[in-house]
Order: C-alpha cells, then structure tokens, then sequence
C-alpha cells in the first residue's frame, strides 16, 4: 500500500523491514509461551516489551523515516506491538490463573478443627422463659410489674382475702421472717414473709394508680417445701392482673387463649376452664391448655401415648378468676365501676413440660450443662 | 372425700351404664376436682364364696405353722363336700365363716387360684384376708383373714356379700365447699349435673324440741350457735357394725371401730354433721360449752394431753373438759370398747349414749386445730362450713342408727339450743352473671341454676336470694354469679380478647436487668439462679469484721435449713456455692453470674399492725407497710474459676483474672449508661492486693457500687474453691440512677487522624487510671482517644518503676491537624501527667 519511497533507503532502516518486525514478533510470542512461571514471563516481557526491547528500539525509528513511510511502518510496528502485548496478557493470565490455583491448594485449611476457645455464657432457662411471656402481653400493651420479696402479711395476705384464720393462709406453706429483736425482749411477729405468690405486686400496682390497669407480675416466690424432683422451695411465677370497666370471663378466657397460642404455637391451641377456689377470685378456675405435643390426639388413642400429658389432652397450667370485689375494695378500686381477671402460674412447671425437663433440681443447681443449650432466647 | 359409685347411687338415680369416669366428668367441669376413680375390685374374679371352717389340722416340721383346713362351702364347689384348703394365717377358730376362694378364682395381682400340692397336702383354694381381695388400706384389721358375722349363710357370693366391685371418686374438696365433704353434697351436685332428682338424706322426720332431753348449757353462743343432744338406751354392747356399712366407711377411708362410733362417721359422712357419742355413764351432770381457762388441761381422745389456750372452746360436763369443741373428743367419756368378762362371760360396754350433733364457729375451730396440730374429720368439716340446719337430722339418723343396729331405743327428750339466726339474703342484679361472664344468659336461666343450688330466689331485675343452709360461702353476687356460670358451663365462655390502653411496657429497671443478663452471657458467662439463704458459717469464712454490714441480716422463723437461716446480704456465697458444684462436676473453666435482690435490715422496722380491708389503706398506712420490709437492693455478681480462654490448636489458653472480673463490671455499666471509676481497695472477701472499689456517680455523688477482683486465697481455700477463683459484685439499682439516660450522638469528624505515642514512666504504685486521667485532661478537646498499650518493668528503666506506654489519637472537627498541633497537644498531656503522677518520657 506505501508508495514507493523516492529520497530514503528503507534498506538503511534494518529494524523497520517487514521481515525483521515479524521475526521480533514470533521472537516474543515464543519467549512467553516458553517462560514456565511469572517470574520467566515477567523476564520476557522486560525483554520483548519494555523500553530496551526489538519492538521499542524499532519504534523508536520511526521517527527517522520519511513522512511517507511514516504511516506505513508505524501501522506495522504497532500491529507487531498489540501481538505481542495480548499473547503477553493471555500467558500472564494463564500463569496467574495456575498460579493461584496452585497456592490457594497450598493454603488450604482444615475447616473442620473444632473451635472453643471461649466456652459460651447462656441465660438461664427460667428468666428467658418469663421475659418471652411478658414481651406476649407487653405487645399488647401490658405493662411489668415488680415488687419486694419479703412483703407484709398485710399485701400478700390480706389484701386479697386471706384472712388470718382463712384455710388458704395455712395452706400456703409461708416462711415467716423473724421480727427484730427488742432488748430483753422476746422477738416481736415482724408481719413480714417471703412472698408466696407475685400476687402482692398486683396489690401494689392498683394501690399505685386508677384503673385502667394491665399488669404483668413475674418474679420470685417462697413456700416451704423441700426441694425434690418436682418441688422447690424458691420458684418463678408470673401473674397478670387486668382491671377496666366491664372486664368479663369471655375477656379471660381470650386472654389466655391468645397467650397460649402465642407461646406454643399454632392452629388448635386454646385454654379450658375448671371452677375452682381461690379466695382472691371468683368466680375462679384452674386453668389447663391444650397438650401442645399431640394436641389431644392421644386422648383414647393407645397407638399414640403421649409423654407430655400423660395421653390426657389437656395440660395444667395455674388459677385464674375475676378479681373477687372485696379484693378491688380492699386496694381502692371501686367495685360498682371497675371489674378485674387475674391469672398466675408456675414458670419451672411450663419449662418442664415445654423443655422436658425432668428434674426441678437441674433448674436450681446451677450446673452449666443445663443451662447453656438455653442460649439468650427461648 | 371419696365417694364410692354405689353409695352415691343412694341418692340419685344415674343411669345404671354410667362409669366412674364419666360421673367424674360431669362432676369435673361442675367445679368439683375429682382427682382419681379407683376401681375396686379390678383383677378380681370368683368364685368367691362364703364357707364354714370345719377342721383345723396343725401341721408341723414346716418354718412356720402351717393349717390344714376343711371349709364347708356349700354346693358352691359343685359337689357340695367340704373344700380341703393348706392356710398360713392363724386368726380363725372352727366355725367361723370365711372368705373362700375356690379354684379359677383371680386374686388382684393376676393371683391366680388353682387345686395344688403344697405342704404335702392337696389345697383346693384359698381362705382370703382383706388384702388378698383388695379392699386396700385397712389399718391393722387388713392383715388377718376376714372373719365373717355367724348369720351369714354359707355358699353366699362374697364378691356381692363385700361389694368388692365398686368406684370411688377421689374429691379434693376447696375451702369453699365443705358441703362436698358429704355424700349428702355430692350428691346434690351430682343431681344438679345430671338434672336428676336428688333424694335428700336430710330430709327425715324430726321431734320437735322439748325440755326433757340431755341438758345442755352454752356459755358461749357466738362459738356455738347450735346444739342438738339426743339420748339412746338399751344398747347391745355386743352388737357390731353390719358388713355394708363396715365396707362403706372403708372405701371412704375410714376404719371401723365399734359399732357407735362407725354410725356417727357414717352419718357424718353422709350428712356432712361431725357428731360425738358420749358414754352417759361416764358423763356427770349437764353439758356445757364455753372457752377454756388458759392452762387447762385436757386429754383427748388421741390420749395426747394438751394445754388449753382462752380462746379453745370446749365442751364440758360439771368435772371440766370433756372435748375440744368441733375438733376432737375426750378420753374420760370416750365410747368403752365391749369387753367379755372372763368369769361370768357377760359383755360389759356402752348402754347408754348421748349424740351430740353442734355447729361451731368455724374461725374458732380452725385457730384450735393450729394451735393444737390437730387436724381432724369434724375440724376440717367445720373450718369449712357445715350446715347448721343439718344437726337435728344428723342427730335423729344416729338415733335411727343406733336402734336399728344396736336394739336401743331413742329417748323422748329431745334438746336443741339454736341462738336465733336470719337467713342470709344477697342482693343481686339479675344480669350481674352476664355481666361477670360475658354471656347473656337472661333471668330465667340464672333464677334456675340459683335455684338448683338450693337458693330461694324473689324478684325481676333485682334479685333477692336467699342462700341455702349449707352453702355459708355464699355471700355477695359474685358467689353467686360463679354458681350460674360453672353450672351453665366453663366451658361454654366466648373468647374475647380486651385491648388494653397503650401501655409503658417494660420498666427501665426490668429492662436493664434483661440487657446486663444479654451483655454477661454475650461475654460468655452463664446464669445461676441461686436460693437466697444464708448462714453464718459462710460469712466467717469470707473473713468479714465482726462489724460489716453484710453480717446484719434478717432472719426466717422457720428456714428450710437451720444451717441456712438468713436470706443473704450479697449474692457471692450462693454463687460461689454454684462454681464450686460445678467444679465438683467436672467443669474447670467457669465463668458464672447472677443478678437478684439482696436483704438488707433497715434497723428501724417496725410491725405495720393490723389494717383493715375493707377500704383502701391511707398513704399513711402504705408507708407503714414498707417501712416493716428491710431494704431490698437488686444486685449483680459475676465469678469466674479456671481459664478464660483454652489452649489448643489456635494456641495458648489464657486463665481468668482480677482483669475479668473488674471487665465485667464495667459490662454491666456500659448497659446501664453508667461510667466506672476504679481504685484499688481492701475489702472481704477479696484479696487485698488485687482488689478494685467500683465508684458511679449516682445523684451527682461519686458512690460506691461494688467491688470485683481475685478472691482473697484464705477465701478460697476455705470455701474449697479452684486457686485463683475471682469475683465481682455491684448494685445494680445504684448503676441504673448512675445512668446518663437517652444517649446524644457523637459527631464524626472525617478529617485525617493524628497518631502519637508516648511511653511513661511512673513509680509502680501509681495507678495507671490516675496517669491517664492526667493525659486526658491534659491533651485536651483535640483528643480522640487513648489507649495503654503496654505495660513495661524491667532493669532498663530501673527498680520500683514502670513504663507505660499509651497511643494518642487527635483529631479537629473541622481540619486536618499539623503534626505541631498533635505534638503540641501531646507535650501538653505529657507535662500534666508530669506534674500529677512525676511520669517522665522513656528515654527523656
């Protein structure tokens, strides 16, 4: 295509003939593919590509040619260039890819060692238990309560219709806190126990302020038993007290109903109500809930036992009732106006037959080996 | 209460394909807790038949005595000669009718009877004590071989003759049903469920009251408003109790005794009534009721000999005490058991009975059977409620009894002392039970069900009814309004679900006890819920003074342990107790922790003393309450044993320390918002040397909250715990009023940071905290952070000195520092530092 060339010799030109730029071409072209590493191909590219290489020194010559020859000789030059610069990149790719391939197996770990460098901390089962019963019930609006342990006979007492002489009083079971001792005297009663049930914070919550009132009360709670596979003389309760205008059974009963849906899950989880006494409610019930496990399959089906409720269908959850009005006036509370339910139950209970926990004294001894499988949340 | 099936058929005619289960069905969702249906009989089959001993044959050279008997049992065995029965027990004589029974018999226990060789005799059958045939525990009587009454004929089916089959409906009666501690109440109950008639062994024909019965004098009315005494004469002292009523009693847990006494708890049961039977050969003059003398003394029926207290109420005769009213009888006029004179061959016994059949009050029954520890069938019937109408027909059916049994015959005198009552009426809207239930069950539905308890009921939209006798629990409309809707169904509530106003949820406090619980197990410790009692012992081994705070403690009357009497003024003693049950387990490497109330005495409390409840306390008396409770602080402890972090593949372990300890205080700080000040401190249980004060600013005062460190080794040896073991303990309440509240924002600088280090040498025992706190004030606002990066004794920097070298980090907000203004601001620091704490520069 290059005219002819009337006032230059291109043969002067040595590095610039056509044959010469090819041979510099398939000279690098062949340094890469022969350099085994990068390292080799690094030492190529110095060589066939940097500023000392055949094809930079032939560029350089360009310059010299005339005008005319110019386009002619940089076109192939360049060509010669891109050549060698793709198969540089091509090769360079190709070792890194090998190269990688190759210390990236060198590097590999066992992924499987075990690592317990730190052995995890847990919270214990009976507290996260508790707090989710107490987010179901703040979610609706309920607020937690949280009272003394040692409380007046008065509060735990008194105030809801036990009256000294009541049966209920002795069948409490009640550690008595001794009264201070006077100078030459003989300790004097100190009207003081360990609360035996969290109801007491109820009576705190109405005497604090006027209804509406929705309260959540869990904490801690004394009674004299020995501890044993199935009773512990400390344990866990949690109540909840609702007093409103019109407040009715119905109203209980889809309380807790929605409590036990939300706790243990799903279609066909409900409550059932059995009369009962207690003196601060009445009317009063016992409270039982819908076997979780079999969800009453089990009832009359011996194909199917269920260890849960022992194949009854129902599982035994605590008391519950509408406030007995005495209860309300003794706090305060109007009974012409206001109506209240209550309900309360066992925390360790509800652990056991939602954990399958067999033993109560697992849930007091404090051995981490219970505990930690419990992690934060429950 | 249990309640045999066939008994309670008596009184309500239950389709005869009812079972136990489903009576206790019905009764369950009536109110009533039915705890069990024992099936007695079960595993039971003939023939069992009634038989004659006709000859005993010693047998000898065995272990034990061995009898071979002939037992005529009728045409029974089918060929009508005697039955040849090998028998172990001894308690039979030629004559007596027994219990046989006869080949292809089943005994409970899959005791299977059949014709066998034994003792080198063929024995064809069994002769059958009570609890070879089940009839379960009978006291003393159950062990020997049941001897029958003579009248009976021989050959008669014993299954029937004993009414082995039967049901029993174990009751767990409430406080507020004590009618239900009758059959008579049951079976009212039952009547309601089923809508059956009930036939109301109450109902009997009673002679009206005149002045020639049994005197009786009651001194105090309020404690017993009712009295009925009536006379019987001309008793057989042989006579016994017949089978069925012996039976009766046994499958309602009761042992027969004698003929008198078996028919007052038979009635009791029946009716509800507790009754006594007093000798009247034995009684001397006119009945009385009255309070005790404080001091008097009594021996009752248990022969337990009491101290009377005033307020006992008792019944006398003109020598004293001859009961503890409503509780329990006296030995001195106990029924004699009969007895045969050796000589003559006379019976001698009780002739002559007088029936008490009173109503007590039941508060002054309750206090007496507390006060004595004597919890008996008629004080548990009278703290519950029985019914003062019943005691004239209780009276008059022990009457009927004793001369239908025992061949007396009822005097004419006849003595009631009643003190005049009204009826109870309660007021009650005839909507009220709607309006409790949430249901509209309408007046016709309520006035009926009231009505089926028994109530008399008047009126349209307000109602006045009138409570039966037996029901004294029914006292205002609520009671009431429970009667309507148990028997109209728990289980047929709706289900509604109220909306609360919009709530505040958790309070600050529960939520800061949930975020330390989070922070602590996110740092790997692990909760324990420790008891809250407390000895002496343990705080004599923390090495307290005679004087610490923690030493004042308030104590349980009656603690679980004598060991354990106090509830406990720090968390550490049950906590540490938890590690070292665990290191006794087998786990080394514990981190635990604990956050619960602790019980400090106040010094000044003082007995809040009686309040009423019939209105709302004034504050006045609210603040009396509280001040009666000691102080009550929630608490926060950690402890820590054994390594923090193992050894393995990663490399080195490293062990918990003081440094642990302290950090987790400050964890549960960083929660509350609250900021910790440390100084080294002496303070039991911790060792002196390694021991941190905790300070929070809380109300604008620097105050302390806690202590943490490495347990002192004296400590640690004596509670036997892992060398080294450490601790921290803080008050949590005091950390939630030291927190700043709602946190502002820090604003970013996104200038360039400026990094200068700085190496400081102190003496040794200059606290690092208090060097730092100079570098801080002294670097000034440009100051970012600062951080002790190492800590450095040696020779280089000579004996008794330490180096301490800190990163500063600088930063403007609104520039990017020159290194002048860095260094400028880090030689202002150094000098301060200087001047403070004599920290020089390494190398200066």
């Amino acid at each position: 295509m290059s005219a002819p060339n009337k006032s230059y010799d291109p043969v002067e030109v040595e590095a610039l003939k056509p044959e010469e730029i090819e041979r510099m071409r398939d000279e690098a072209l062949a340094a890469f593919a022969a350099a085994g590493g990068l390292d080799a191909l690094h030492e190529a590219k110095i060589a066939h590509t940097g500023p000392a290489s055949p094809l930079a020194l032939a560029n350089r010559e360009i310059g010299a040619l005339p005008p005319h020859a110019k386009a002619e000789a940089g076109k192939r030059v360049g060509q010669a260039r891109g050549a060698v610069n793709r198969s540089l990149a091509a090769r360079q790719a190709e070792l890194e890819a090998e190269r990688d391939a190759r210390v990236l197996v060198e590097e590999a770990v066992d992924v499987t060692l075990p690592y317990d460098r730190t052995p995890s901390g847990a919270r214990h089962p009976l507290t996260t238990l508790s707090e989710r019963i107490e987010d179901v019930f703040t979610a609706m609006g309920y607020e937690v309560a949280e009272g003394p342990e040692a409380e007046t006979e008065w509060l735990n007492f008194d105030a809801l219709n036990i009256a000294a002489d009541h049966p209920a009083r002795g069948e409490h079971d009640t550690f008595f806190v001794r009264g201070a001792r006077r100078p030459g005297g003989e300790a004097a009663g100190s009207g003081v126990v360990l609360r035996t049930h969290t109801s007491p914070v109820q009576v705190r919550s109405m005497l604090d302020r006027e209804p509406p009132l929705y309260v959540i009360c869990p904490g801690r709670v004394y009674r004299t038993d020995d501890l044993d596979a199935t009773h512990t003389p400390v344990f866990h309760q949690v109540e909840l007290l609702a007093v409103d205008e019109g407040l009715t059974m119905a109203d209980l009963k889809g309380t807790l109903d929605h409590m036990v849906r939300a706790l243990f899950g799903g279609e066909g989880m409900q409550t059932r109500l059995r009369p009962n006494f207690f003196p601060f409610t009445e009317p009063s019930a016992e409270m039982d809930m819908v076997c979780y496990v079999c969800r009453g399959e089990s009832v009359g089906n011996p194909d199917r036992p269920c260890r849960t409720c022992s194949s009854e269908g129902w599982i035994e959850l605590g008391g519950c009732g509408m406030v007995n009005p005495k209860v309300l006036t003794a706090c305060g509370v109007d009974p012409g106006k206001y109506s209240g339910f209550a309900f309360g139950f066992g925390i360790e209970r509800m652990l056991m037959f939602r954990h399958n926990v067999e033993d109560m004294r697992d849930m007091v001894e404090g051995d981490v080996r219970f505990t930690r499988p419990f992690g934060m949340e429950i | 209460m249990r309640v045999p099936l066939s008994w309670l058929r008596e009184y309500v005619d239950l389709p005869a394909t009812e079972t136990g289960r489903d009576v206790q069905a019905r009764l369950v969702s009536a109110g009533l807790e039915v705890e069990t249906v024992e099936q007695l009989g079960a595993g039971l089959t003939g023939p069992l038949v009634v038989g004659r001993v006709l000859t005993i044959e010693e047998l000898t050279g065995f272990k034990k005595p061995i009898r071979f008997c002939t037992v005529d049992v009728g045409r029974s065995n089918g060929t009508g000669e005697p039955q040849e029965i090998v028998c172990g027990a001894r308690n039979f004589a030629v004559g007596d009718k027994v219990v046989v029974a006869l080949p292809g018999s089943v005994l409970p226990g899959d005791f299977r009877i059949a014709e066998r060789k034994t003792y080198g005799r063929m024995s064809r059958g069994m002769i059958c004590s009570a609890d070879e045939l089940g009839m379960g525990d009978l006291g003393g009587s159950a062990h020997g071989i049941i001897v029958l009454p003579p009248e009976i004929e021989v050959g008669t089916d014993a299954t029937e003759l004993l009414e082995l089959y039967d049901e029993v409906l174990d009751i767990a009666v409430t406080p507020d049903r004590g009618y239900c501690l009758s059959m008579r109440g049951v079976a009212r109950e039952t009547a309601t469920a089923y809508r059956l008639p009930l036939r109301d062994p109450a109902l009997l024909d009673v002679p009206a009251p005149n002045s020639y019965g049994y005197r009786v004098r009651i001194a105090d009315p309020a404690g017993c408003d009712r009295f009925t005494a009536r006379t019987v004469v001309g008793l057989d002292p042989e006579a016994r109790s017949p089978i069925w009523m012996q039976r009766r009693l046994q499958k309602a847990g009761m042992r027969p005794i004698s003929l008198a006494v078996d028919i007052t708890n038979y009635v009791m049961l029946e009716l509800g009534q507790p009754l006594h039977a007093y000798d009247r050969n034995r009684l001397q003059g006119p009945i009385g009721v009255r309070r005790a003398e404080a001091g008097e003394k009594f021996t009752t029926l248990d022969g337990v000999k009491r101290v009377l207290d005033a307020e006992d109420l008792v019944i006398t005769d003109s020598r004293g005490p001859i009961g503890l009213a409503g509780v329990m009888g006296g030995a001195n006029t106990e029924i004699a058991d009969s007895e045969t004179d050796p000589e003559t061959g006379e019976v001698r016994g009780t002739t002559e009975i007088v029936v008490e059949a009173a109503h007590f009050d039941p508060v002054s029954v309750a206090r007496t059977a507390r006060r004595h520890k004597l919890s008996s069938e008629a004080s548990r019937r009278f703290e519950r409620g029985v019914d003062p109408q019943a005691a004239a027909a209780a009276a008059q059916r022990t009457a009927d009894l004793l001369v239908l049994l025992a061949g007396g015959t009822a005097e004419a005198g006849v003595t009631e002392v009643a003190a005049p009552s009204a009826p109870r009426t309660i007021r009650m809207r005839a909507d009220h039970p709607d309006r409790v239930a949430g249901v509209a069950y309408g007046r016709e539905t309520v006035v009926r069900r009231l009505q089926e308890v028994g109530c008399d009921v008047h009126g349209q939209d307000e109602l006045l009814v009138t409570a039966p006798s037996w029901r004294p629990d029914l006292r205002a409309p609520n009671d009431l309004a429970e009667e309507v809707i148990r028997l109209e169904g728990y289980e047929n509530l709706p289900s509604t679900l109220p909306t609360p106003p919009s709530g505040r949820g958790l309070t600050r406090r529960r939520r800061l006890h949930r975020r330390v619980g989070r922070a602590l197990a996110g740092a790997d410790y692990v909760e324990a819920l420790n008891y809250p009692f407390l000895g002496e012992a343990v705080l004599d081994q923390f090495g307290l003074d005679a004087d610490d705070p923690r030493r004042t403690v308030v104590t349980l009357v009656n603690p679980i342990s004598d060991e354990e009497p106090a509830l406990r003024t720090t968390l550490l003693p049950g906590l540490l107790s938890a590690l070292r049950r665990n290191v006794g387990r087998g786990s080394h490497d514990l981190a635990l922790f604990e956050t619960g109330l602790v019980f400090r005495p106040t010094g000044e409390e003082t007995a809040p003393g009686v309040l009423p409840v019939d209105r709302r306390p004034t504050d006045e008396e609210i603040a009396m309450l509280d001040a009666a409770l000691p102080h009550q602080p929630r608490r926060a402890a950690t402890v820590l044993a054994g390594a923090r972090e193992q050894a393995g593949w990663w490399g080195g372990g490293r062990p918990a320390d003081w440094a642990d300890a302290i950090e987790s205080a400050r964890t549960i700080a960083r929660e509350a918002g609250a900021e910790l000040t440390v100084r080294a401190d002496r303070h039991a249980p911790w060792h002196p040397g390694r021991c941190a004060a905790l300070y929070a600013t809380v109300d604008g005062e620097e105050t302390l909250v806690g202590h943490a460190g490495e347990l002192h080794p004296r400590v640690v040896k004596a509670l036997g715990l892992p060398e080294r073991s450490c601790a921290m303990e803080v008050e949590l309440d005091l950390l939630e009023r030291a927190g700043d509240g709602a946190l502002r924002a820090p604003r970013i600088s996104t200038f360039p940071v400026a990094t200068q280090d700085v190496a400081l040498v102190v003496a040794s025992d200059v606290p690092a905290a208090d060097v730092e706190r100079a570098l801080h004030e002294g670097a000034g606002e440009l100051l970012e952070s600062i951080r002790l990066f190492d800590v450095f004794e040696g020779e280089q920097i000579g004996g008794g000195r330490k180096s301490l070298a800190y990163a500063l980090r600088f930063r403007a907000p609104d520039r990017t520092l020159t290194v002048e203004e860095a260094s400028a601001a880090r030689d202002a620091a150094v000098a301060l530092a200087g001047e403070r704490t004599g920290a020089v520069l390494r190398g200066a």
